[in-house]
């Protein structure tokens, strides 16, 4: 029961981690790019991490935890590098599907 | 008690943080754990000049409630939009009118944005009025800002600024 559970979990991860990946190959401009990446590492890595933590508290010794903080400083992590490069694509001016607004232009 | 325990939210969020990196609740971890979320605040005091004060904590339990399932959501919307036809998206750029004041409120509004459907927080304008907020998809750049507004915004307000 519990094999299914966590292969279930993993396989869920992983395709998302893919479609994260597919994202860069197939979205048409940086800052579209930018939407797969961050969205794949929230519940495709999630998912993994899950999956680690069960296994792990339940054939060691000792509930484990580690897991709850790489979650936590994926969600600290994760927007701030997105944000970052999103405007370090405004201010160099980057090609754009969809017109930069006025207010990004001081 | 602001010199002893200069930021007294801080200091059980490092113990906690502590005792899971070690992966151990023995007393002397405990012990070290406290000691060192007491200690750390004083080496960062200088990051954190403004004091952060929860005003509502059950509203932000419901409001961490809210953006998980968002996030759970985000994935599938943003997965669907990949998988799709890349070509038909209309993505836009969004320039959303700021209420919050405070630090911490603006930059969790913009790694909540960052985090959930099809939205990534691009700029925060220079005279903090604006968040500028790519978002894949667009239909109605209004309902888009108000729905922000409504679901981030508002509960933000209500945990971080008195008002």
């Amino acid at each position: 029961m519990q094999e299914y559970l966590l292969s279930f979990l993993i396989v869920t991860g992983a395709v998302f981690t893919f479609i994260g990946s597919l994202g860069l190959a197939r979205l048409r401009d940086f800052y579209t790019r930018l939407h797969g990446p961050t969205k794949a590492t929230t519940l495709g890595v999630g998912c993994l991490l899950i999956a680690s933590a069960v296994f792990f508290s339940t054939q060691g010794e000792q509930l484990s935890l580690h897991e709850m903080l790489i979650t936590l400083f994926l969600f600290i992590t994760a927007p701030v590098s997105a944000h970052l490069l999103a405007k370090a694509a405004l201010h160099l001016r980057l090609k754009s599907l969809a017109a930069i607004p006025k207010k990004a232009e001081e | 008690m602001r010199r002893l325990l200069p930021h007294p939210i801080v200091t059980p969020v490092l113990a906690v943080i502590w005792l899971l990196l070690v992966n151990s609740t023995g007393a002397g971890h405990i012990l070290l754990g406290i000691l060192l979320g007491w200690a750390i605040p004083f080496f960062t005091l200088q990051f954190w000049p403004d004091k952060v004060t929860i005003y509502k904590p059950l509203t932000l339990l419901r409001f961490t409630a809210i953006v998980f399932i968002d996030i759970l959501l985000a994935n599938f919307i943003v997965a669907r939009l990949i998988l799709g036809s890349p070509s038909r998206l209309k993505p836009a750029f969004v320039a959303i009118p700021l209420a919050l004041k405070s630090d911490i409120a603006i930059s969790l509004l913009a790694n909540t944005i960052s985090l959930t459907p099809g939205t990534v927080s691009a700029l925060l304008t220079a005279d903090r009025q604006h968040l500028v907020v790519h978002a894949l998809d667009v239909d109605d750049a209004a309902s888009l800002i108000a729905a922000i507004k409504e679901r981030y915004e508002k509960p933000l307000k209500e945990i971080f600024e008195k008002c």
